[in-house]
């Protein structure tokens, strides 16, 4: 008699096509909608973890202006600007071990018929060292490009892809803005930033280059360095602090008129932005557990309300209570279970598909995915059996005329 | 004494009331009811509506129950029997006609006539053929895979009456078999059931209000306000 009643409910379902399939949405979308969100904000996690530990601990950048988080100036008033002295002298500390001073300039950048608009960044020969970059064709600039207006460059493989295609651009001329340069070097990809910036996408030049040709001008806007290893950053801040007072005399008391900070610092900054997005992510991932409950609520309502006349009809020609009950149960179950299935197929897809779009790792949970489909199921039947239940117990007379 | 009387009534209600809600809005749909039907009548009930004609037909289907009163099937009480015990004497003695065919929707003919005979567990080719047959006895042969919906009302009808006579049970209970039909479509089932019953010996009960429907029976009971008010015999209407 099971195999019977399984047979019906399958019966009924493959009837009632459109019903089903309406109700296995809501659960498709719920599962799916969970797994892929927290999927993703996984992922994420995962992401910034790993950038912030290839930032390195040990780089600490010093800028001019008040102390502040993040590009340009947070106070106000004319600030004094870094020179190239200043990177000179804190190469001299001991607890140094590279210093990058750095310009950049918003650019056009053509080579041949191809062009973008990039960031042309005035570097030293301490900037691939302190950035952890490798090179994998060609060369970076030697000390003496350095110190030279030299007509070279750098790029990350994101210009390569762009002006270049696939071609090696080693030996290849670009111009960016008034200046022409040979590529004497391509980057290894590093892929998407901290803030999800691409961090490929670069033209560095020799830093007397960009200040003379391009911006016409002797400052340094930022000097990152690479403290020397069993250095702390602590201890690495505290002598830059005091070479830089002391370079340039402020008076013992005043504030400094520069900042340092301290990637530690941003990593725990970027670990808490991180944190807040992922208990957002859940959030609206529980609430699309709620809506697509409520959506397989909805349906197996009104498909009970809409076959009570069924179930009169069963119950006259001699079922009992419990085999229609049965039926109904085994129906949802069946539901539930195709439903949940597909849902973290195609949660588990979008996620995987975002993955790569956002270029962040794929980090499917196993207990995630267990939570969502058990929600689904138990909504899924709970909404199923107790409509169906409370109808079984109707008068057969009272669910046949049922309207 | 004709050998019918030897044995008890199919169907006696005894002193039966049915009574709606409470109080000032109390309805009496059945008010101290008597009525016997032997084995083999073809009994037509007839009546204004409240009058209690479609409660006495529920009640005797075992679709409602009596509030007080005694009722008899084929000589046992059942008014106190549990919802599951009535669904089994539904299952295995009675067969239902509706006005409104009752059908289930996107089935086809065949697997809503065969829907009983999974409720009584038989085997799955037995019950095709037997659901089979009962189409081709109501002359639907050929209709089987129709849905209700390919069907006119009168196939529908027939389609329910193959359904209610598929699992040979004692009596059918048709409550206004031929109001959603034509008059034309309505003798067509009106003789179908006279054949079940002179043929397979088929006890019927019918409620109707229409008395050319009523003259197919062969014993006509009215009710008013919850009695009978007459019962009585009538002459055998010459199948055309």
């Amino acid at each position: 008699m099971i195999w019977e009643t399984v047979r019906l409910a399958l019966l009924a379902l493959r009837r009632n096509k459109l019903r089903s399939a309406l109700t296995m949405l809501g659960i498709v979308i719920g599962v799916a909608a969970v797994i892929a969100m927290v999927t993703v904000g996984q992922g994420s996690s995962r992401s910034v973890a790993a950038s912030v530990e290839s930032l390195g601990t040990n780089v600490l950048t010093v800028r001019p202006g008040g102390r502040g988080f993040g590009p340009g100036p947070a106070s106000s008033g004319p600030t004094r600007p870094f020179t190239l002295r200043d990177a000179d002298a804190l190469a001299e500390l001991p607890v140094i071990a590279h210093v990058s001073p750095t310009v950049s300039s918003l650019q056009t950048v053509v080579a041949g018929a191809a062009n973008m608009s990039t960031s042309v960044t005035g570097a030293t020969s301490g900037y691939l060292a302190v950035g952890g970059w490798t090179v994998v064709s060609g060369r970076g600039f030697d000390r003496s490009e350095d110190r030279a207006s030299a007509s070279v460059c750098v790029i990350g493989e994101t210009v390569r892809r762009t002006l270049f295609g696939a071609a090696d651009p080693v030996g290849r001329e670009l111009r960016a803005g008034k200046v022409t340069c040979e590529v004497i070097g391509l980057l290894q990809a590093k892929g998407a930033g901290a803030f999800g910036q691409d961090q490929d996408d670069l033209v560095l030049m020799p830093i007397r280059t960009v200040q003379r040709r391009l911006l016409g001008s002797e400052n340094v806007s930022s000097i990152s360095v690479a403290l020397a290893p069993e250095v702390s950053s602590q201890r690495g801040a505290r002598e830059i602090e005091a070479l830089m007072r002391d370079r340039r005399r402020i008076a013992e008391g005043a504030p400094n008129d520069f900042n340092i900070s301290d990637r530690a610092q941003i990593a725990e900054v970027l670990t808490g932005i991180n944190s807040v997005l992922t208990g957002m992510l859940s959030s609206v991932a529980a609430v699309s557990l709620l809506v697509g409950g409520i959506g397989i609520m909805n349906i197996m309502l009104v498909s009970v309300t809409e076959r009570t006349r069924e179930i009169g009809i069963r119950l006259a020609v001699g079922a009992e209570g419990r085999q229609v009950l049965t039926q109904f149960l085994v129906e949802a179950v069946v539901l539930s279970l195709v439903g949940g299935i597909i849902g973290v197929i195609v949660g588990l897809g979008l996620a995987f598909g975002a993955s790569l779009y956002m270029a962040i790792p794929f980090a499917p949970q196993a207990y995630v995915v267990l939570m969502a489909f058990a929600f689904s199921a138990l909504i899924g039947v709970m909404f199923g059996f107790f409509p169906a239940r409370k109808a079984a117990r109707l008068d057969p007379i009272d669910a046949l005329r049922h309207e | 004494m004709s050998p019918a009387a030897s044995r008890p009534p199919l169907i006696e209600l005894a002193d039966v009331c049915r009574v709606y809600g409470s109080g000032e809005t109390e309805v009496r749909a059945l008010d101290h009811t008597d009525l016997v039907i032997q084995q083999g009548e073809f009994v037509a009930i007839m009546g204004p509506s409240g009058s209690g004609k479609s409660t006495a037909m529920n009640t005797i289907g075992l679709l409602d129950r009596p509030s007080s009163g005694r009722y008899l099937f084929n000589g046992v009480e059942v008014q106190g029997l549990d919802r599951d015990q009535r669904a089994l004497l539904r299952r295995h003695f009675l067969g239902f006609v509706f006005q409104g065919f009752n059908l289930l929707p996107r089935t086809s003919a065949l697997e809503n006539v065969e829907l009983p005979l999974i409720y009584k567990g038989m085997p799955r080719p037995e019950r095709i053929a037997r659901a089979r047959a009962a189409l081709a006895k109501v002359g639907l042969e050929g209709r089987e895979d129709h849905d209700p919906s390919q069907l006119s009302g009168g196939q529908q009808q027939r389609v329910a009456i193959a359904r209610a006579l598929v699992g040979d049970p004692m009596v059918i209970l048709a409550d206004e078999p031929t109001g959603n039909l034509d008059s034309h479509r309505s003798h067509e089932i009106m003789k179908l059931l006279q054949k079940l019953n002179r043929e397979d010996g088929i006890t019927i009960v019918m409620v109707t209000h229409e008395d050319d429907v009523a003259a197919y029976a062969r014993r006509l009971v009215i009710f008013a306000d919850g009695r009978i008010r007459s019962d009585s015999a009538m002459a055998e209407r010459a199948t055309a």
